[in-house]
């Protein structure tokens, strides 16, 4: 303060009297005024201040995350006070990745950063709730027989009885009860179950365990201890992108997102980062200024089009399209008119392009066959191990080889050491051109684009392209190579091939080309043309440094696997996949358990029986929510108009059958008898429980479970649900699990199939089951759907109130969950829960139960030699051979009383067997050791000597302990395994940090990095970024599919069927022609129809978030539908106005949201909105309005069924069918202004 | 030349996701409470849209800010301090709550509680004001992502002052998003406001704060600021704001609104400032001139001349070896890429803004161009998807010249930056095409691009 400096007074305030006012204030109160008499300086007065300091001040800060439906797995700091969670924020201590790159810090979103507010939210569940119907029920009938399961038997036998409380499901009358009540009723259920009906009767559903190892894991433990059914989420969810197995014989592995930064050229495809992935959106930001140009495809205007360069809007569910005649224009550009060395040498070693296809011929021409394997050839070489998986190309001089690498050398001892890319000096020709002078011939190929002919709806718009290849004759076959496939799939023309060429990329008569993908995208020929060569462009000049990220704008559809196809194919033959800051990048859904060899060890109990009841969730759902009865949809509607009429009369449904009778995929229950009465009428009989399955499967005196999902005898009984919302979120035909799975009102508008459409391997019962669940019982920490249909809720702790782990793909760091406080009110943690279920349960096990052998049915799985059990992909009728032509048949133990005790304790079967990651076993005995020390040892019992897993801190100890990610001792040993098998070094890639060892300590301190293991395909070696496939690139792994290269063409009978063998486009699914279904854009009366999408929302995270109430003040409060302002004028809705839009599946109100964001003949509404905050009751059905899932059922592609064949084999999360809900359409209306809730 | 340091903020709008975690944090931790419900220190705005609360940038109609009168004095638009005085007891330039929203909550209750009955229990909106059922109508950002925009856009006051038309079309659609928080303004007009003398300007970092001890509830500051980042607090009848986290400032954490972006787009930082010309540079006569007049009354912290003056005026070594490190100075003096917001309301905002870079080369290359030629780059500036006239309506006043400056600084930056990734190559020509030096431009890319912790704040 210098109150001598004095100038002369020009600028002022104010008048003069206010002036003057100011001028004499400052001889009356203390303080300095300025000369402009603006300012007044005075000392002291800010006693004020306390407020904001004491509101800022805290007891402590504990580390903790969110630990489902998200996959982000960011830190976070947690605030309490006076024992109470105030808020929280972001942790900004992530280990740097370096000097020249932006930092991981601060990872968050709004939605994690609201989380708190559900810790003492009125939505809260605090204790533990039955539905009164039940509670009455139950007590009285304990009342009667004091045994619990004797109880609960006579209320679920009772068909009166059992009808009176289902009915009331979803409707209220849920009453406070005690923890004793509810164990007891769930675990008596589960008895009664499993004594009943079979173990394979009980289903547990929990999505996403790298969000929360341990919650996930305790759960799942227990119900593989039982023989219990796990189901699939990431196939269910529709998130799991088919094409990955199919492409690269890996579930997803993707780039983490600073890898985005490396990319010289990136595309954001039906991926809006900034929403779905908002604590990595800042590395494409921040990438822009490195010079990345970056390109959104997005039918509307997007949150990340405010980043991109260019824009593109293709229509929903053409993507494949664009792709496809982008594809078109590298292939000439860099393939034939130029040849790109860098694209060309990479095509070579890491896909089949090289290899040869024998051409067959059908109907009087020739179409692509099966791949030249070594048993094709001369004798010796045929004489080979598994010569029918070792596929064959060519050298420089035209002579067949046999190249290192393929499925048939994986598992052979004579070939160990050759399991490797090397090609030992062979250059093989991408085409038989390169050979010189040679035949060519015509091959027929599928389209799936054109209108279908008047007269012809039934059969689609089908046809045939002829395009002529370069043939020779190999081994007595005509053949030509994959590459000349390709070239012939995307319609690049050479000099003197036959066939129906395109004059150029502005001819749209033959599908290819850019103008031909303007007729079914509207995007404009030279965008395409353009963004096309500036992506290969990319890839050449920095080294495939061309990036795809890809996301559920294009995953979700039915033809999603064909759409992803396209767009591999873009990367590939681009040389990006494997490169850092290039190729795919998939995100929706996925997740790394970067542990997992430790996390599957403990959840699916392997320690203890193997196999688990794993199975496909889509399926289970589909049967056993009676949407199958609904659907008819005839497979041969898919087929190609080249196929051999194998789908013939069959529905979807039936290529499901199928596939379960074949032993590709899993399906529990499995037959129409308890598994645990067919071990003991086999011990009766005297044979061993597989042949007696097989004899009874011949004589016909057993079914599988899947040809009459409806006889009661195969229902799913008992359902456990714990962090996870299906009925308000994930449940794809909503409405049909709440008719026919639960037995309560429902709002399904549909018929059932009619008797021409029915699934012929199934049994039609003419009354449809109703209520076929007996117990429904959810674990939640909030009211939900899910919570508010079932018939018991347990109050669940929340993740500031546990010890956990999380981990995900988008970084490379471990990090734990810990307690801020204790579980409130009667909260319980998910593992503390099923302890003591799992307590209860082995009480009763002891006079219901006891020791009984379980008849496991396992699908053919992958990265085994079972991946072998269907040479060529022929699918053909042979007698039945446990593990060959159908399930494995394998008795596990199954020790009910003591169930309780191993399910704390580790079991044998770790250090005996040891733990088998993805074809690599892991031995963990120094791991054992050390565990006995740092875990404790059980002090007494049947186990007294095991490692203890009684807390849920000892379990991530475990996890932590059993994986080369956060074990360097594993990860080498791993490598050293891979190393014998490939014949390449690796070891090195783990060797830095083979003493490491995170522990739960470590990660509770910082987020920690992981180590490189051959679990997964990438290398942090070096401090590197982790990108896919890195492994498989640099060091010759082969990819673990048939050739053990990225494969563009499967050869698999189905495939070639369904007429997918080569990347195509199949536009979304013609609803109407299928299913008599509106037709989208077209108006009636006040009627508007339109597609229907549900991309994932800004304020929730599926419906976790969208009833938080910050999230809901900074939205409209309530589910809306995003329409055009023109759709919206079509019908006289104005923004904010109700409307109900409805289908065949169901009834949804909602408010409009009417912006020029959406292009006209599409909504949105955002996934996913749950009927539990502000939904009235609908115009149309008269019951509460639904949710976004109430528009949509569950339709079967049979390609995502295949099993038994290299990569197309079955594994848990890796491939089965996706619960795809993208090609629904809707009818909107404005509805009553005055709506009634109750 | 009287040196005070000023506590700014720097954010780089071509960075905001729009995600609003910083508004949740900052509600999380400051104003979750009663009588707080409808009040953000922090918001985010979609532009265009209307803002929060709804309209406030029209000063026509809210009256809030400083105009200059012909004989070139500052005087409060909404009257003088004795004409505030006159009408203490009924102030007629208040937003209602229909301008920022009726607050509400559901009965969650009945989600847990409601018993056996006909249908799925719901839990139902209520007001928080009244504790009636309601129909949700409004919200703190009802029209997020472009909603609503055929219904409320083209009452954005910033689109009716310009004069280019800017239309509700799909293949024009265009948006960005705009993070506000108080501006800690060097002349604000909410302290020149207050009859009561509770607010006032921190001396030692510039936070502009209510004494809620002296704070009488007579909502003047509310009326005065012209960026309305002053809320009543209806429970206690006080006036709160923005505090610029000052208990975290205090002990040298950034603010939770920058600590938790995860755009990782706000950089947090000190200024020297000559106090004794703030009112003169406030008080220029052209608009325009205003960016100018308030980037002259910020000191160069490396001026020797400056440095002993700020020793006089009694600012610690470290504050000065602070200013000297700060962000702040460095965007928007050096490499002046920062703007301040609406800069015509003449209170000196202390928030500042580098305003958003998108999307160029769409334009480039639909004119048949190379989009990544660094020459046509800037010669589409002015094609912006984003009308550059709507954002010179919002950071310098209408004058399209600094924002043209600041966006081709940017484009050359990723221009120069794809050189160096790609080829490894240094092409200064782009940087001396804006006035740089690859070494600048390389500099301000480490700050804006890799943009680590310790750097932002």
């Amino acid at each position: 303060m210098t109150p001598g400096i004095r100038t002369d007074v020009t600028p002022s305030t104010d008048g003069a009297l206010a002036e003057s006012l100011v001028g004499l204030g400052r001889y009356l109160r203390p303080g300095a005024v300025s000369a402009d008499l603006r300012s007044v300086f005075l000392q002291g007065g800010r006693a004020g201040d306390a407020f904001y300091r004491d509101r800022w001040s805290h007891d402590k800060v504990v580390r903790s995350t969110h630990g489902v439906n998200c996959t982000g797995s960011c830190s976070w700091k947690v605030y309490v006070k006076d024992g109470i969670i105030t808020w929280e924020a972001q942790q900004t201590d992530y280990p740097s990745i370096g000097p020249d790159s932006p930092e991981y810090e601060p990872r968050g979103c709004p939605r994690g950063a609201a989380f708190s507010w559900y810790t003492y939210s009125p939505t809260r569940v605090r204790y533990p709730y039955i539905r009164d119907a039940l509670a009455r029920l139950y007590r009285a009938a304990k009342a009667e027989h004091p045994d619990p399961v004797d109880a609960w038997a006579s209320i679920v036998e009772d068909p009166e009885k059992a009808r009176s409380y289902k009915r009331q499901r979803g409707k209220g009358g849920l009453i406070r009860t005690t923890w004793d009540e509810v164990l007891e009723i769930a675990a008596a259920a589960h008895v009664h179950t499993v004594k009943e009906y079979g173990p394979d009767r009980i289903a547990g559903f929990s999505p996403i365990p790298a969000m929360s190892m341990v919650s996930h894991g305790a759960g799942s433990r227990f119900l593989n201890l039982v023989g219990g059914t796990m189901l699939s989420f990431y196939d269910w969810y529709a998130d799991l992108p088919v094409a990955s197995p199919q492409v690269f014989g890996d579930q997803t592995d993707v780039p983490e997102s600073a890898d985005w930064w490396n990319a010289g050229y990136l595309i954001m495809w039906g991926s809006n980062v900034p929403v779905t992935r908002t604590p990595d959106a800042h590395f494409m930001t921040e990438a822009r200024y490195r010079g990345q140009k970056v390109v959104t495809v997005s039918p509307d205007y997007t949150d990340n089009t405010k980043f991109a360069d260019e824009w593109v809007a293709p229509h929903p569910g053409t993507d494949a399209a664009l792709a496809l005649a982008m594809g078109h224009v590298i292939l000439r550009e860099h393939f034939v008119q130029k040849r790109t060395a860098r694209f060309e040498d990479y095509l070579r070693r890491f896909t089949d392009a090289p290899y040869l296809v024998a051409l067959e011929e059908r109907d009087g021409g020739l179409v692509p066959g099966k791949f030249l394997t070594a048993s094709d050839l001369d004798p010796e070489t045929a004489a080979q191990a598994r010569a029918d998986f070792k596929p064959v190309l060519l050298d420089a001089e035209g002579s067949p080889v046999v190249p290192n690498g393929s499925l048939g050398h994986r598992f052979a001892a004579e070939d160990e050491g050759r399991w490797n890319l090397d090609l030992e000096g062979v250059e093989p020709p991408l085409s038989l051109r390169d050979l010189g002078s040679g035949d060519s011939a015509e091959v027929r190929l599928p389209r799936f684009d054109l209108d279908p002919e008047p007269g012809q709806e039934h059969a689609g718009g089908s046809g045939v392209v002829v395009r002529g290849v370069p043939v020779r004759t190999v081994a007595g076959k005509t053949v030509t190579t994959v590459f000349d496939l390709m070239l012939a799939q995307y319609g690049v023309g050479r000099e003197g091939l036959p066939g129906v060429w395109p004059t150029g990329y502005d001819d749209e008569s033959t599908p290819g080309t850019p103008a031909w993908q303007e007729m079914h995208t509207s995007v404009p020929a030279p965008q395409a043309i353009r963004i096309a060569r500036e992506f290969a462009d990319n890839a050449d000049r920095s080294g495939g440094r061309s990036m795809i990220l890809m996301g559920a704008g294009t995953n979700h559809w039915f033809h999603s696997d064909t759409i992803y196809r396209t767009f591999l194919a873009l990367t590939t033959m681009t040389g990006c996949q494997g490169v850092n800051g290039g190729g795919w990048a998939h995100y929706v859904g996925q997740e790394k358990v970067r542990p997992i060899t430790g996390y599957q060890q403990y959840a699916a109990a392997a320690d203890w029986g193997r196999p688990p009841r794993h199975t496909i969730g889509t399926a289970f759902f589909y049967l056993a929510t009676d949407q199958w009865r609904y659907d008819g949809l005839p497979a041969d509607q898919l087929s190609s108009p080249l196929g051999t009429g194998r789908f013939a009369d069959q529905t979807t449904a039936d290529c499901l059958v199928e596939s379960v009778q074949r032993g590709w995929m899993p399906s529990y229950p499995t037959f129409d008898r308890n598994p645990l009465d067919l071990c003991d009428e086999a011990e009766a009989a005297g044979k061993e429980p597989a042949q007696h399955v097989v004899d009874s499967l011949d004589d016909g005196s057993l079914h599988f479970a899947v040809e009459d999902p409806d006889d009661p005898a195969n229902f799913p009984r008992v359902m456990l649900i714990w962090r996870a919302n299906v009925l308000g979120s994930s449940g794809k035909g909503n409405e049909y699990f709440l008719k026919h799975l639960l037995g309560t009102d429902a709002s399904v508008r549909a018929s059932q199939a009619g008797p021409g459409s029915r699934p012929r391997s199934m049994t039609w019962r003419d009354q449809a089951p109703e209520g076929k669940l007996d117990l429904l019982v959810t674990a939640d920490f909030r009211m939900t759907s899910t919570t508010l249909f079932s018939d018991i809720v347990l109050p669940a702790a929340t993740w500031y109130e546990k010890h956990d782990l999380s981990s995900t793909d988008m970084h490379p760091f471990i990090h734990a969950f810990n307690p801020a406080i204790a579980p409130p009110w009667q909260t319980k943690t998910d593992f503390d829960t099923f302890g003591l279920l799992a307590e209860q349960f082995s009480r009763m096990a002891r006079t219901h139960l006891g020791v009984r052998r379980d008849l496991v049915a396992a699908p053919l799985q992958h990265d085994t030699p079972d991946a072998m059990a269907t040479p060529h992909g022929r699918v053909q009728d042979l007698p039945r051979t446990p593990g060959v032509t159908m399930p494995k048949l394998v008795v596990v133990e199954r020790d009910y009383p003591n169930l309780h005790e191993r399910w704390k304790a580790l079991g044998p079967l770790a250090e005996r067997l040891g733990m088998t990651t993805k074809g690599i076993t892991y031995h963990p005995e120094v791991e054992i050791a050390r565990l006995k020390r740092e875990n404790g040892v059980v002090a007494s019992g049947p186990y007294a000597g095991s490692v203890r897993l009684d807390s849920d801190r000892r379990v991530c100890e475990l996890i932590l302990a059993f994986s080369g990610t956060s074990n360097g001792r594993l990860a080498v040993q791993g490598f050293r395994q891979l190393e014998k098998h490939t014949g390449q070094e690796l070891a090195f890639l783990a060797e830095e940090h083979e003493g490491a060892h995170l522990s739960f300590q470590d990660v509770s301190v910082q987020p920690r990095s992981v180590i490189t293991s051959p679990e997964w395909s990438g290398s942090e070696h070096g401090g590197r970024r982790y990108t896919a496939f890195a492994i498989n690139v640099e060091h010759l792994k082969p990819w673990h599919t048939l050739t053990g290269r990225q494969h563009f063409y499967l050869d698999h009978d189905w495939m070639d069927e369904l007429g997918e063998a080569l990347p195509i486009y199949r536009p979304p699914l013609d609803m109407h022609r299928l299913f008599g279904d509106v037709v989208p854009g077209t108006t009636s009366a006040a009627e508007v129809h339109v597609r229907y999408l549900t991309p994932h929302s800004k304020w929730s995270i599926h419906s976790e978030y969208q009833d938080n109430l910050f999230m809901l003040s900074l939205s409209r409060g309530g589910p809306t539908i995003w329409m055009s302002p023109q759709d919206a004028a079509k019908i006289g809705v104005r923004d904010n106005d109700w409307i109900e839009s409805y289908n065949r599946n169901g009834v949804v109100v909602a408010r409009a949201n009417v912006s020029h964001r959406m292009p006209e003949g599409t909504v949105y509404m955002y996934h996913a909105k749950d009927r539990t905050v502000d939904v009235p009751l609908s115009e149309i059905s008269g019951q509460r309005g639904g949710i976004h899932n109430s528009l949509t059922r569950i339709l079967l592609k049979p390609s995502h069924l295949i099993g038994g064949y290299a990569q197309l084999s079955w594994a848990f999360n890796y491939l089965g069918p996706t619960g795809n809900q993208r090609d629904e359409v809707t009818t909107i209306r404005r509805r009553n202004q005055e709506v009634q809730y109750r | 030349m009287k040196v005070m340091a000023q506590m700014s903020m720097v954010m780089n709008l071509d960075k905001c996701i729009g995600c609003h975690t910083c508004s949740v944090t900052c509600k999380q931790a400051w104003t979750n409470r009663t009588g707080m419900e409808y009040v953000w220190f922090n918001n985010v705005e979609t532009r265009p849209g209307v803002g929060y609360p709804r309209g406030y940038q029209d000063q026509e109609k809210w009256g809030g800010g400083w105009v200059r009168d012909k004989r070139g004095r500052l005087r409060l638009r909404s009257g003088s301090r004795l004409a505030k005085l006159a009408r203490i007891f009924s102030n007629p330039k208040l937003p209602g709550m229909d301008d920022y929203y009726e607050p509400w909550t559901y009965d969650y209750d009945m989600l847990v509680n409601a018993p056996s009955g006909q249908h799925t229990p719901v839990a139902r909106p209520k007001s928080l004001i009244t504790g009636k059922d309601m129909k949700i109508s409004w919200s703190a950002n009802w029209d997020d992502d472009l909603g609503g925009s055929v219904e409320t856009m083209q009452q954005d006051p910033i689109l009716r002052k310009m004069s280019e038309e800017v239309s509700a079309e799909f293949e024009k659609a265009f948006m960005f998003y705009l993070p506000r928080i108080c501006e800690h303004c060097l002349n604000p007009a909410c302290v020149a406001s207050c009859p009561s003398g509770a607010m006032y300007k921190r001396a030692e970092d510039g936070i502009v704060l209510v004494d809620q001890d002296a704070c009488r509830g007579w909502r003047m500051c509310v009326s005065g600021c012209p960026y309305k980042k002053v809320y009543f607090n209806h429970k206690t009848g006080k006036a709160e704001k923005c505090t610029l986290c000052y208990p975290r400032i205090e002990v040298g954490l950034p603010t939770v609104c920058s600590e938790t972006c995860v755009g990782r787009l706000r950089y947090l930082g000190l200024v020297l400032y000559d106090v004794d010309r703030v009112a003169e540079a406030a008080a220029v006569e052209d608009e325009h001139d205003l960016l100018d007049a308030q980037r002259s009354v910020i000191l160069d912290p490396h001026d020797p001349a400056v440095i002993e003056a700020a020793r006089r005026d009694g600012i610690p070594e470290d504050w000065i070896a602070s200013a000297q490190q700060s962000p702040i100075h460095r965007l928007i003096q050096e490499y002046r890429v920062a703007l301040p917001l609406h800069p015509e309301y003449r209170t000196m905002p202390m928030v500042w803004y580098i305003p958003p870079l998108s999307p160029v080369v769409d334009v480039v290359s639909g004119s048949g161009n190379d989009g990544e030629d660094a020459r046509t780059l800037f010669a589409a500036i002015d094609k912006l998807r984003i009308p550059i006239g709507y954002l010179a309506e919002l950071f310098t006043a209408g004058d399209v010249r600094p924002v043209d400056a600041a966006l081709r600084r940017l484009a050359a930056m990723r221009s120069y930056m794809r050189g160096v990734n790609l080829d490894d190559e240094r092409d200064d020509r782009i940087a001396e095409a804006v006035g740089m030096t690859g070494a600048e431009i390389e500099e301000m890319y480490r700050l804006l691009a890799i943009a680590k912790y310790e750097e932002r704040y």
